[in-house]
Formats: structure tokens, C-alpha cells, sequence
């Protein structure tokens, strides 16, 4: 029944790409907010978070990313998401998620923009 | 508009157990298909079903840990309308005491949850909750 979430991370020059596959829950969202906490400790303030492996979320683990842009507003990063489902993207709209953490439809448009 | 009649039917009595949302999920994504509903919108459908079991799991108080959910397809000869019903027996709430979630306040607040109702109503066409001292009844329709 569980369908739990992997992550990988790929760090690059001042960037650090998170890649999900699975289900954003509260476990998974407690997952990437440890993965995205390290990567700040590590140094990066920005972060993107490649959902192209993710096709469900609930508002729970939504919530705990929104802990994660807290954070990156706090140490002045930025935090962006790529491909998501149109679903997930809507669902980041009515919450007003887009407003602090853009969203982009491909990761190479994502990369050129936090990275810039 | 949709005619009410209903052509097909499924009720889940699903345990209140981590998870049991997706096992809810896969019953819409089913029976949604089956009246040929976009993916887009079979999608919305999911994400709408998950949050209000999720809600039922995380908020009812309920002694009896059980989520009823049923699928209804509804239409006069064809299906037109998907009508999902989510029904818990906890203490119940005042949906309009309920204040709307903002991100703005949420950002600052300890508390970051409080979205379900929300994006259920972002998600679906049609919502109603009923809520009182027998339970919460939470009912969503799409059209095809």
C-alpha cells in the first residue's frame, strides 16, 4: 500500500537540483525538507525541486515545503519547482504557493533562471 | 446541466490507516475513466478524494476509524457528472468557522496546514459539507 518517495540530489555549481519520484506525503515531505535543510547547511541558497517522478501530493506534505521556502526566504535564497503535473501546479496555485517559490515547466528554463 | 440520475455506483468502507487515501484514489481514478473523464480532470478528482480522506484521518476524533467513500456516476443516459461522497463519524465541525488559509499568514505561522478544504474546493466543481455531532459529510462533484 505504502508508496513511499525517493530522492536523488545533484549538486552543481551554486545550484543543487532535488529530484522526487513517488508520492509528496508527510513522511516525503518530511524527506525533502531534510534532504533541501542539508543542502542549505551545505551552503547552497538555491535550490530547485524537480517533480517529475511525483504525480500525487497531499496538502500535508505541501505544507512542509512550505516550511523549506520559509527557510530560503529567511537565509535570502531561492527555491524554485520544475515539471510538474498540471494537477500539482494548480494545487500550488490555489494555495499561493507560486507567488514565493516560482514554478517552471522544464528543469533547463529553471536552471537558467535561479541560477541567474 | 447534468442530469441526477445515477447509473453506477461504488461505496469503499476503508480502515483510517496511513495511506488509505491512495487506496481511495485508485477507486476515482477508476470509475472516473470509465465515464472517460480527461485525465486532467480525473487527475483534479484524485488529488480531491486524497484530501478528503486525509482531512477525515487528521481532523473527525472519530471512535469508529472508518472512511465510507462512494463513487456515483450520474447523467440521464450518458455519464455526465462524477458525485464522490466522503463520510466519517467524528465530532464534527463549523465550516464556516473555519478561517480561509493564506500563504502570507501561513509563511509566519507555526502551524503551515489547514489547506484541505481549500484546494478540494479549488479542485472540483461542485462541494457541500455537512458536519455535526454524528460526523462529516463532504460532497464533490466534477462534471465529465
Amino acid at each position: 500500500m505504502t508508496e513511499s518517495l525517493k530522492l536523488t540530489v545533484d549538486r552543481r555549481d551554486g545550484l543543487a537540483v532535488i529530484y522526487t519520484e513517488g508520492y509528496i506525503n508527510n513522511q516525503g515531505g518530511e524527506e525533502i525538507a531534510k534532504a533541501g535543510y542539508k543542502l542549505i547547511d551545505e551552503g547552497y541558497k538555491r535550490l530547485l525541486l524537480n517533480l517529475a517522478g511525483t504525480k500525487i501530493v497531499n496538502s500535508i506534505g505541501i505544507s512542509i515545503l512550505i516550511e523549506i521556502i520559509e527557510k530560503m526566504i529567511e537565509i535570502d535564497g531561492k527555491l524554485g519547482f520544475c515539471c510538474l503535473t498540471p494537477t500539482i501546479e494548480k494545487t500550488f496555485q490555489i494555495m499561493g504557493l507560486t507567488q514565493y517559490a516560482p514554478v517552471f515547466s522544464n528543469e533547463t528554463e529553471a536552471v537558467a533562471q535561479l541560477g541567474a | 446541466m447534468a442530469g441526477d440520475a445515477v447509473l453506477r455506483e461504488v461505496t469503499l468502507a476503508l480502515p483510517m490507516v496511513p495511506e488509505m487515501e491512495i487506496e481511495a484514489s485508485k477507486t476515482a481514478t477508476a470509475v472516473a475513466e470509465s465515464m472517460k473523464m480527461s485525465p486532467d480532470r480525473i487527475d483534479e478528482v484524485r488529488m480531491a478524494v486524497v484530501e478528503a480522506c486525509i482531512n477525515a484521518i487528521e481532523h473527525s476524533h472519530a471512535r469508529l476509524r472508518e472512511v465510507r467513500v462512494t463513487f456515483e456516476v450520474l447523467g440521464e443516459k450518458d455519464p455526465e457528472k462524477l458525485r464522490i461522497t466522503v463520510r466519517d463519524a467524528g465530532i464534527g465541525f463549523v465550516p464556516e468557522a473555519m478561517g480561509e488559509p493564506r500563504i502570507e499568514d501561513k509563511l509566519k505561522s507555526q502551524r503551515k496546514r489547514g489547506w484541505g478544504l481549500k484546494i478540494i474546493r479549488g479542485l472540483m466543481d461542485e462541494v457541500e459539507i455537512h458536519s455535526g455531532a454524528e460526523g462529516t459529510t463532504v460532497v464533490m462533484s466534477k462534471l465529465r
